[in-house]
């Protein structure tokens, strides 16, 4: 997402963005691997309200979240 | 402990050579170190040969001709601090002939020295008058009449000490100090013979000169000539109590001498392992926030922060504190309220803070500083070595020959042990420096950088990359250690990625601004100019892709085979006292003290069974994500130790918000901080002089800290903090913090030696401190990495989203000064003002010129988050395109320009880079400095009604 006119991002944005960004990270080791590490990392970091709350989020605005990101959030909540 | 001065054997220590030679020393015969000057053998078997120009912090010089000795077999008297023993050597200190010679010498001196002694500021402890005595002067008989060089003015500038150049002996100790031990090169000996006197720089008085107050010449000094002010203030001190410096991660040791209860001066120990008798202006002088009138030494508590704060006794605050949160918890739920621990508290401290967390508050809501500074650190060296934490100790340095320094300004953020590089500098060690800006180490007297590489703002993994590219493609790697010590399939896999034609210097200069070729020699320099070692800081942790950098880091030195051996390593350079020790403490919300995290069950039932309560193996929540609750409505309350997250956490629009909307807020401080003016409850909190403890170092050295007086607020922190445990039903019954330390040792793996008879007797340890490492590990990965094989790991270079832009087309970046530390909170109530009274933006001619800027002018400096007005200062230090200001004073409030932009595996805040535009301004503050300030003046008010 631009952040070119927010001063405050939303909780809901911010997890989206931070999904994204950790899978964007990863995405050079390949997608399988980045998956499993990105969801790893989503576990080991996360609260565990924001781990439900961005499952949420992927229900409801998935085109926001890229692949890598999206599946390794559903691989957590399988 | 009485006062006893340290020895000063007159002479360093020889360098070992593993040999040693008989001498006979007055009769005594010794076996010494090869290279011992006889001063020093003599000291050290007892005796005390007078001296005037030699000390052991500096080396020789033979100019003073009071250590005279006979030697037999050889002719004349030779300077005992310059003469090495020798085998079979004979030597006598006091004959008939050296009394003689040494009264001579020394009529000479007092014929040329005030004769003020009784009422003199250093009258008993004067090297001067000391050896007056032992050489058993009566009389001058050249009388006081002649010309001398008594009654020049004195030089009082600097705030902390005075220049009395009448009472200048010229030994030269002062300049040699200055030289060799700081490395600033700001003393020189003006003039000749008589005429000879100490001047700073040109000519200058002291505090406009480039002296950096270091201290080390008034250590050095053997008369009045450089005094503490204090001193001539209060007088001499009667009793001396080691301890540890509460400003950086260098952890320097002190001698706190005391007169009473009234702390006269810090000097630095010389037994010290982290400083080895050196120090910096802030912990040698700027000590004085400790009894500064703005401390708040009643607490106090307020329904609203629209309130004026009200005085209450200590009961009523905390049981108000523990009700208050049970409230919240029994409201909105057990994971609603949290805490931070402080990296300026002791490790006794921060682990009782986030024992109560997880003890009390019944979750993993508990995050230190270290989130906004050395997170990555922890995440990228744990990933890669196995252990979060610098793998030297800073000894190491002195066998480097290649120095990398990346993101780091060491001269101003850790003095030091920036003294301690430039030695080895100047014996001929090179260095790489890769910073954006062109920082003092890259250019200063006597030292200069082989290679600068002015990266742009946020480049950094591209720029490690690209010279891993360089040492892979050209073969300059360490097949044999990589083979033995590393996974090689993943290091094939990262030199197949390192190696593609994109991340070559050449190919990556247009993002990086990097001259390809010296890019490349660099990196050849590293791979093969023998021991390398990295040092960097939060130019590399915080950016959003700190912890990439950091294990892109830790892969060039596997890479080299630079780890596991002295003078290598990759070194994290920590920024606050116990930055490494809070977060060793367990005070991230996924992990227990020794980095293990909260899911492991056999570590949780550890905890378990020690505590008598079930723990949470869910991670809590991180500063940020804290605040993001808040403003949620989920996160409600927050207990604050030590820290000012209003002030040095990013985008303080949002902190300001994530405050404002819980509904109770606990600071537990010495000032009210900006933080505190969206508190509920403020408890006053103690310094580093009025309680026991450890820090912990950036080297991982454990170093006690002793209480020096009475704490002004009634308890000392970790005392407040068992307080709160106990309202809140615990039954803590610590009665000192050794026993916090020993609960730590039983139940923290790494630091199973450490107790405080142990850290006595040997002034420190280093951890891993067990049954595996009794004496602690000075050096780690020795053989082997912590986690089995050291993991390469791959590093793509990902831009940040912090874009610039025709609306904001520069870039900020941030830092700190030598004399002010971190928010200011402490030095801003010394007089460190006197070197750096304003946060200032510093702007390359280009740019200003471009904007009609000029020097001194008022800029706002506006972006995405936020505006604000400060002066500028035009400087090529900073490349065009970026710009800079350091984040001391809340006047300014540098972070309400930076972003919520952060790395992506630990929300360390990107600090580093945020695109800004800077534009003149007329000096009237942003409207949000207005707002601010008006917010602040009204929230600190404090009732009259005196406590019960």
């Amino acid at each position: 997402m631009s952040h070119d006119d927010s001063e405050i991002m939303s909780t809901g944005d911010r997890l989206i963005y931070m999904a994204n960004q950790i899978a964007k990270n990863l995405a050079a080791r390949g997608d399988e691997e980045a998956i499993g590490i990105t969801a790893d990392h989503i576990k080991a970091y996360w609260d565990p309200l924001m781990r439900s709350r961005v499952a949420d989020l992927l229900a409801q605005r998935s085109d926001e979240f890229s692949p890598i990101a999206a599946e390794a959030v559903r691989r957590i909540h399988s | 402990m009485t006062f006893t001065r340290e020895t000063d054997h007159g002479t360093p220590a020889a360098i070992n050579t593993g040999k040693t030679v008989n001498v006979t020393i007055d009769g005594q015969s010794v076996s010494m170190p090869e290279g011992t000057s006889i001063m020093r053998a003599a000291s050290l078997i007892g005796g005390s040969i007078p001296k005037l120009c030699a000390t052991d912090h500096v080396k020789s010089f033979g100019s003073c001709r009071l250590c005279l000795v006979e030697v037999e077999g050889r002719n004349g008297f030779p300077a005992s601090c310059t003469t090495p023993v020798a085998e079979g050597m004979v030597v006598r200190t006091q004959t008939e002939r050296l009394k003689q010679l040494r009264r001579g010498v020394m009529e000479l001196y007092i014929s040329d020295h005030p004769l003020d002694c009784l009422t003199c500021g250093a009258n008993g402890d004067c090297e001067l008058q000391e050896q007056a005595g032992a050489v058993g002067l009566r009389d001058v008989r050249y009388g006081y009449d002649g010309a001398t060089n008594m009654g020049q003015a004195k030089d009082q500038s600097n705030p902390y000490f005075d220049f009395d150049p009448s009472k200048c002996i010229v030994c030269s100790r002062c300049v040699r100090a200055c030289e060799d031990v700081q490395g600033t090169f700001a003393l020189t000996i003006e003039n000749k013979g008589f005429e000879s006197k100490v001047s700073p720089s040109q000519g200058e008085a002291f505090l406009g000169s480039e002296c950096v107050s270091c201290g080390a010449c008034v250590q050095a000094c053997p008369t009045a000539s450089l005094i503490e002010k204090k001193v001539v203030e209060v007088g001499t001190p009667d009793r001396s109590v080691v301890t540890t410096c509460a400003y950086c991660g260098v952890g320097c040791t002190f001698r706190a001498e005391m007169r009473g209860e009234e702390l006269v001066r810090m000097v630095p120990w010389k037994e010290g392992k982290a400083n080895r008798g050196h120090s910096c202006v802030k912990g040698r002088f700027a000590w004085g926030y400790a009894q500064h009138q703005d401390r708040i030494l009643n607490p106090m508590i307020r329904e609203s922060v629209d309130q004026p704060w009200r005085e209450v006794s200590w009961e009523e605050a905390i049981a108000h504190t523990a009700s208050e949160f049970r409230r919240i918890q029994a409201k909105y739920g057990v994971r609603s309220i949290g805490g931070i621990t402080s990296s300026r508290c002791t490790n006794e401290e921060t682990f009782l803070v986030q024992k109560l967390i997880r003890q009390g508050f019944g979750n993993n809501n508990v995050d230190t500083c270290a989130r906004v500074c050395h997170s990555p650190t922890g995440y990228g060296l744990s990933q890669t070595f196995g252990t979060s934490a610098g793998t030297q100790d800073f000894d190491s340095v002195m066998q480097s020959d290649v120095i990398l320094v990346i993101g780091a300004n060491p001269t101003d953020g850790h003095p030091v042990f920036a003294s301690r590089m430039k030695q080895r500098l100047r014996q001929g060690a090179k260095l790489i420096v890769v910073d954006p800006r062109r920082t003092d180490l890259v250019k200063s007297p006597r030292i200069e950088a082989e290679h600068h590489l002015p990266l742009r703002p946020g480049t950094n993994v591209a720029v490690m990359t690209a010279m891993a590219h360089v040492i892979v493609t050209e073969k300059l790697y360490d097949e044999a250690f990589i083979r033995e010590r590393c996974d090689w399939d993943e290091f094939q896999d990262w030199a197949d990625f390192v190696s593609e034609s994109s991340r070559s210097p050449e190919a990556v200069e247009p993002l990086t601004g990097v001259n390809p070729q010296e890019l490349r020699a660099a990196a050849r320099l590293y791979a093969t100019g023998g021991n390398g070692a990295i040092y960097y800081g939060l130019g590399v942790t915080e950016h959003s892709q700190g912890s990439s950098t950091v294990m892109a880091i830790a892969n060039l030195a596997m890479a080299t085979g630079n780890i596991g051996r002295e003078g290598v390593g990759v070194n994290p350079l920590r920024g606050q006292n116990n930055v490494q020790g809070a977060c060793d403490m367990g005070s991230f919300p996924h992990e227990f003290s020794g980095y293990r995290h909260v899911s492991d069950d056999a570590t949780r039932s550890l905890f378990e069974k020690t505590w008598g309560v079930e723990l949470s193996a869910e991670p809590g929540l991180r500063i940020p994500n804290m605040l993001d609750a808040a403003t949620d409505g989920t996160f409600k309350g927050l207990f604050v130790q030590g820290e000012d997250i209003l002030q040095s956490d990013p985008n303080t629009h949002h902190v300001a918000a994530g405050l404002a909307a819980m509904e109770c807020v606990v600071v537990q401080d010495l000032f009210l901080n900006e933080t505190a003016n969206y508190a509920h409850v403020f408890l006053p909190g103690s310094t580093f002089l009025e309680k026991d403890g450890t820090f912990t170092n950036a080297e991982r050295r454990i170093q006690r800290v002793r209480k020096v007086m009475a704490p002004l607020n009634g308890y000392a922190d970790w005392e407040i903090v068992q307080l709160v445990a106990r309202a809140m039903g615990l039954n803590w019954d610590y009665t000192h913090p050794s026993q916090i330390m020993d609960e730590i040792a039983a139940l923290t793996p790494t630091f199973t030696g450490v107790h405080y008879d142990r850290l006595d007797e040997e002034g420190s340890l280093q951890w891993p401190a067990n049954d595996a490492a009794p004496d602690g590990t000075p050096t780690m990965h020795i053989g082997g990495f912590v986690r089995g094989k050291g993991k390469f790991v791959v590093t793509d270079y990902v831009p940040t989203d912090e874009k610039t832009g025709p609306r904001f087309p520069l870039l900020l970046t941030t830092g700190r000064i030598l004399s002010q530390y971190n928010v200011g909170a402490q030095t801003r109530r010394t007089d460190n003002t006197a070197w750096h009274p304003e946060d200032l933006l510093e702007i390359h001619p280009l740019d200003a010129e471009n904007r009609g800027i000029k020097e001194g002018d008022w800029v706002s400096l506006k972006s995405r988050a936020g505006e604000t007005t400060l002066h500028a200062h035009i400087t090529e230090r900073v490349a065009p395109g970026v710009v800079y200001t350091t984040f001391h004073h809340p006047d300014t409030q540098a972070n309400v320009i930076t972003t919520d932009f952060t790395d992506w595996a630990t929300n360390c805040p990107e600090y580093k880079v945020t695109a800004v535009q800077v534009n003149l301004s007329n000096g009237r503050p942003s409207d949000w400095q207005q707002d601010y300030n008006e917010q602040a003046r009204m929230s600190r008010r404090i009732e009259t009604e005196a406590a019960e």
